[in-house]
């Protein structure tokens, strides 16, 4: 609902300090808000269950979005957020697994999310446990070789209950080209997608290959 | 059997008996493994070469609940990935053992990107690092089981230089091996065996250290009243010192350490080699003792 939307961006505001990583911030608002309301399968009052979706994410910076989305469903109280990068707060620049309801990995040095959810797939897939996971990385992110390492690893294993969500807003220096060509390269069902409308993130968030992972490319222009 | 052959057999029968286990490879030592039985390879799985990777899947197997043994060479398992190792599974507090082969200079003519002398100072930096160094084969397999299922993250430096006997270990403790008088020499792993030809006649306790992190210094105090302290290891000298010191802060204590020396040591040749030019013999073991307690 466009409602609950707003008020989760009024969230974001609850939270200062970080203003470098605003834009990293807002870059993944509308991913982050469709993949919670609309995607995942979690219980926000027991969020480790076993039968739930899990989300990685990858790139770790500029969380406030990811605290305000796990704020706005339950997973923590919204005045939590208040606190943010203080002493005591459960809240840090970037997530610690340990302390965040919800959040399923620590996260901040770049190019550790994706393969820890490669190996969280691969893990559900020794289980018979058919729920998926989702990462999400940046497109600076990409620069780090351990990346490249993943998606070949993900697109050989033929990952089908991964997901990675790519948001580019064309931070990387290197010129990185079409990246969702690139992810087909390497095996994986690719598609870009307009990173601020939610029904394009929807419909290719909901589509889940029989045989390959997915990579979602959401563009986010400045 | 050697340690590497030795890791083969105890995972792979670990494997058999704990659906937890999973072994996860970079390619090295992916061709001694057995994939006769499915269950059991469904579970140890090589995925490439990709160290990064390698122990970041592994965090993601923790976080599954799973038990993940992560294998190579020294320097490909401890020095490549070692941010890895910091932040997904010290960082997380997740548990995962790391098992590396190809120790110091035991790859002596492969040159110094396949020496890893620098493993065990580095991984004795990370909080809640178990550190194990045994020093045969059958060691390993004690030290291992005795271990592998205890929630901590574990480091097992497995080595081709090897004791000529078994002698009786217990995960965590220090083993007595003879008391005197002058000094107290501690042997790590591997160099028990040359430690004790290098003291022969000699009035010094010998203590066995096959477990480094937890160090056991109510065994090393209880052992010993001597202020001269030996340290022989096999890997850059002087990686236990800080325990030592912590275990010891009652006494005043001198301390020499015998180990590979910090230095770029870009010969091939035998691994005997490197231990003769290097003093790492008994005899010249023995000299650096005979010369520090003189002192």
């Amino acid at each position: 609902m466009t409602g609950d939307f707003e008020q989760v961006k009024h969230l974001i505001t609850y939270m200062t300090g970080d203003e470098k990583h605003d834009e990293s911030s807002n870059s993944t608002l509308d991913v982050l808000w469709v993949l919670y309301d609309r995607v995942m399968r979690y219980d926000p009052k027991n969020p480790r269950m076993e039968q739930r979706d899990r989300f990685v994410l990858s790139k770790g910076h500029g969380p406030e979005a990811f605290y305000a989305v796990l704020a706005h469903k339950g997973f923590f109280p919204k005045e939590e957020l208040k606190t943010f990068m203080q002493w005591d707060s459960i809240l840090g620049a970037h997530p610690d697994r340990n302390k965040v309801p919800g959040a399923e990995t620590s996260t901040g040095s770049l190019g550790h999310g994706l393969p820890m959810a490669i190996g969280m797939a691969m893990a559900l897939q020794l289980k018979e446990n058919d729920r998926r996971v989702f990462a999400l990385i940046g497109d600076g992110e990409c620069n780090e070789g351990s990346i490249w390492e993943s998606i070949l690893l993900a697109g050989s294993r033929k990952l089908n209950n991964l997901t990675t969500i790519v948001i580019n807003n064309f931070t990387s220096a290197p010129d990185l080209g079409d990246i969702a060509e690139k992810f087909a390269a390497f095996g994986w069902h690719a598609t870009t997608v307009n990173g601020r409308d939610h029904e394009q993130i929807y419909a290719a968030l909901t589509y889940q290959d029989e045989a390959r992972p997915t990579a979602v490319v959401a563009l986010i222009h400045k | 059997m050697n340690m590497r052959q030795q890791m083969v057999k105890t995972l792979e029968d670990l494997a058999k008996q704990d659906e937890r286990l999973v072994v996860l490879l970079a390619a090295i030592s992916n061709s001694l493994f057995s994939k006769d039985n499915p269950h059991i390879a469904r579970r140890v799985i090589n995925l490439g070469i990709m160290e990064q990777t390698l122990i970041s899947v592994g965090a993601g197997f923790a976080l599954e609940g799973f038990i993940p043994v992560m294998h190579s060479f020294a320097p490909f398992l401890v020095e490549r990935p070692f941010e890895q190792i910091k932040d997904d599974f010290v960082y997380q507090q997740l548990s995962g053992k790391f098992i590396s082969t190809g120790a110091s200079y035991d790859y002596s003519v492969e040159g110094m990107t396949h020496h890893g002398p620098g493993d065990v100072a580095l991984m004795h930096t990370l909080p809640g690092m178990q550190v194990v160094v045994p020093g045969t084969a059958q060691e390993f397999d004690i030290l291992f089981r005795a271990s592998y299922a205890n929630g901590a993250n574990t480091y097992y430096r497995l080595s081709e230089s090897a004791n000529p006997f078994n002698s009786p270990v217990r995960f965590g403790k220090l083993e007595v091996v003879k008391q005197g008088n002058e000094a107290a020499v501690i042997a790590v792993g591997p160099m028990l065996g040359r430690t004790l030809a290098a003291v022969e006649g000699m009035d010094v306790t010998v203590l066995y250290c096959t477990t480094l992190a937890p160090f056991d210094g109510e065994t090393l105090r209880a052992a010993s009243a001597s202020s001269n302290i030996v340290l022989v290891e096999p890997y850059y000298e002087g990686a236990l010192v800080r325990d030592i010191c912590h275990a010891l802060q009652s006494r005043l204590i001198r301390v020499e350490t015998i180990g590979v020396p910090y230095r770029v040591l870009n010969h091939y040749g035998e691994p005997e080699e490197h231990d003769a030019h290097l003093g790492l013999t008994p005899e010249g073991i023995r000299s650096r003792i005979e010369r520090f307690l003189e002192q």
